[in-house]
């Protein structure tokens, strides 16, 4: 009972760092109504630009925001830049856009700092502590704690301030907001920038665990895509709470179930992806959509 | 469509064994991509995940011709109609999903499968891979391993190519244009919606199967590692990059496929206008820099690919030649209406 409750401790802790991805596509979507492949990579490259600021010497809970801002900033520039000249492409035409940034980012990354895999060092210190009978690592407790707070602080701007009503009124009705003063096309670029800082957020939350190389991400952000998914594509808290599920379930079904083992753990996530678009596919929490003729 | 069919039935006899081989590879992945553009430019279902068939179609001939010692000719349809039945199979659950639900499933596929070959490991000797033998001409003509391939592959390339043709010029063609272009319509007016999508999957399947069969038997050698998912999104985008619901599109996307990632690297250099520092800074930072930067400039300027862009440069010719004419000034009609 002990192991399994260590298992779903270590679970919730994976599953705050899908989350905070999956947020991230969250935010884009409700913005764009595409999902961005590219999320992973830009992550990931917040994640190095933190690492070299630690490395500079900076503290990390300096270099942690500073490098949030960065992030903003840069996933402000992409829209700007890429996104923009194709707002109103086909999906077809931003989806290979997406890609094509992914493709660009990853390839930046290993120009700069190269594909060997290194240590971040994590602030947190590698004890455990034991709680009611269950060992949890401070390390896993800490990640839970950084990803809660980043998501209670999104709710919080996205709910109960005037530009995240903004950026709502301008994701939900273009038009009417446009015609109310909200600036659409640069809360358009906010809610990039936004999704680049949270999706930071989860590439500096995993990188003690998994190493740092340009290709780190990309197994994450398979199971941030079941995360969002599971919630519902356009739900902020569905992709906490589907973040959460994937995280328990990957971790209890590489621990538990014998063929799994842990090179088919992706394919689990595969899986959720499969039965949840089969069985319920707007997820968890998010509403069905009408098509028009 | 004469000139192309000299061009490529004379290749082999002006460019060199390594050339050749290098041009049957193209014909592969234009197979894979009319398949491909079968399924996203005429059924407009998005597919990330072609990698995975072409994987499929590859190991299904490398594990017939190594452990049951099957003819390699013999195992490029099975290879292709295995590929095609689970293609169709994988069609059902697809009709549920919207396109970027798709894509994201197919993405998610495409990540997975090195990780779901290795796991068989006595069927497909896992990270080992699987080695086969160049295939040697029959019937003792004269000629190497490789001219013998680059002929095989473009006779199979023909023969699909017109079968493409075809289906897209008679009734099926225009069912999966109509749903393509408004599903619910396309209902209404009586169509199979469900059976000409899950059909379209089938065929284009089938197609990447037989691309992944000539594929492993080209290359003489499988391994999971052949087919990451850098594979299928280089398959879609030779699919857009050459022109979505076009029949000529998939052959200038098996080039473009080809030699993009290997010219994205070469040609900045060779580009006087940009400033030294820049270039030599792009050169060293690898070639998917390059090529992700090539790709987003692509579907920002010519989206509609390089059919289209021909189509384009024809439209403006024609209006100029028809000076008279200046009434109307209409644009040709957008190809890709996904």
């Amino acid at each position: 009972m002990q192991e399994f409750m260590q298992q779903v401790v270590s679970g919730i802790a994976s599953g705050g760092v899908f989350a905070s991805l999956a947020l991230a596509l969250v935010l884009i979507y409700n913005a764009m109504g595409l999902v961005n492949f590219a999320q992973g990579e830009m992550a990931m490259f917040a994640t190095f630009i933190a690492f070299t600021l630690v490395d500079h010497g900076l503290s990390y809970w300096i270099a942690f925001p500073l490098t949030l801002v960065i992030a903003f900033a840069g996933g402000v520039l992409i829209q700007r830049i890429v996104i923009r000249p194709v707002e109103r492409a086909p999906v077809l035409t931003l989806v290979i856009i997406t890609l094509g940034l992914a493709t660009l980012v990853n390839g930046a990354a290993g120009f700069l700092w190269g594909y060997i895999p290194r240590a971040f060092s994590s602030p947190f210190p590698v004890s455990t502590i034991s709680i009611g009978g269950v060992v949890a690592s401070l390390q896993d407790l800490g990640v839970i704690g950084v990803s809660a707070a980043v998501l209670v602080l999104i709710y919080l701007l996205l709910q109960h301030t005037t530009i995240g009503l903004s950026m709502r009124a301008a994701a939900h009705h273009p038009e009417a907001s446009r015609l109310l003063g909200v600036r659409t096309s640069w809360m358009l670029a906010l809610g990039w920038g936004l999704a680049s800082a949270v999706g930071a957020v989860s590439g500096i939350m995993v990188a003690p665990v998994l190493l740092l190389e340009p290709n780190m991400m990309q197994s994450i952000i398979i199971y941030a895509f079941a995360a969002a998914v599971l919630g519902g594509i356009e739900s902020p808290l569905g992709a906490v709470i589907g973040g959460v599920i994937v995280g328990v379930t990957v971790n209890l079904a590489g621990a538990y179930l014998p063929f799994v083992g842990g090179d088919l753990r992706l394919a689990v996530g595969l899986a959720i992806i499969v039965v949840v678009l089969i069985l319920k596919p707007n997820g968890l929490l998010g509403r069905p959509s009408v098509r028009r003729v | 469509m004469l000139v192309v069919a000299i061009f490529f039935i004379g290749l082999p006899s002006v460019a060199t064994n390594f050339q050749t081989f290098e041009w049957a590879e193209v014909l592969i992945f234009a197979i894979a991509i009319m398949g491909l553009n079968l399924l996203v430019g005429y059924s407009g279902q998005l597919s990330l995940g072609h990698g995975a068939f072409m994987a499929l179609g590859a190991y299904t001939s490398a594990i017939l011709i190594h452990r049951y010692h099957v003819d390699y000719l013999a195992t490029i349809p099975a290879a292709g109609l295995l590929t095609g039945i689970v293609g169709f199979l994988f069609g059902i659950p697809a009709l549920r999903l919207s396109a970027l639900y798709l894509a994201l499933a197919t993405f998610a596929l495409a990540v997975v499968t090195p990780s779901l070959i290795k796991r068989p490991v006595d069927l497909t000797k896992g990270t080992e891979g699987i080695v086969l033998r160049a295939p040697v001409p029959p019937f003792g003509l004269q000629m190497t391993s490789e001219v013998w391939l680059y002929f095989l592959t473009l006779g199979i390339a023909a023969v699909l190519f017109w079968l493409a043709w075809n289906l897209v010029r008679h009734r099926p063609g225009r069912a999966l244009r109509a749903l393509r272009d408004g599903e619910v319509a396309a209902a209404a007016s009586g169509i199979n919606v469900a059976g000409y999508k899950t059909l379209a999957f089938g065929i284009s399947a089938f197609y990447a199967g037989v691309a992944g069969s000539l594929y492993g038997i080209a290359t003489a050698y499988v391994s999971p590692d052949s087919f990451p998912v850098s594979l299928s999104i280089l398959l879609l985008v030779g699919t857009v990059v050459g022109g979505l619901g076009t029949i000529p599109g998939p052959l200038l996307g098996g080039i473009a496929s080809f030699f993009l990632p290997i010219l994205s690297q070469q040609w900045v250099p060779t580009q006087t206008w940009i400033p030294a520092q820049v270039a030599s800074a792009i050169e060293k930072a690898g070639p998917a820099v390059s090529y992700g930067a090539l790709l987003i400039a692509i579907m920002i300027f010519a989206p509609n690919g390089g059919v289209g862009l021909i189509r384009a440069g024809y439209g403006i010719l024609q209006g100029r030649l028809r000076a008279g004419d200046r009434g109307t000034g209409q644009a040709p009609p957008d190809a890709q209406t996904i």
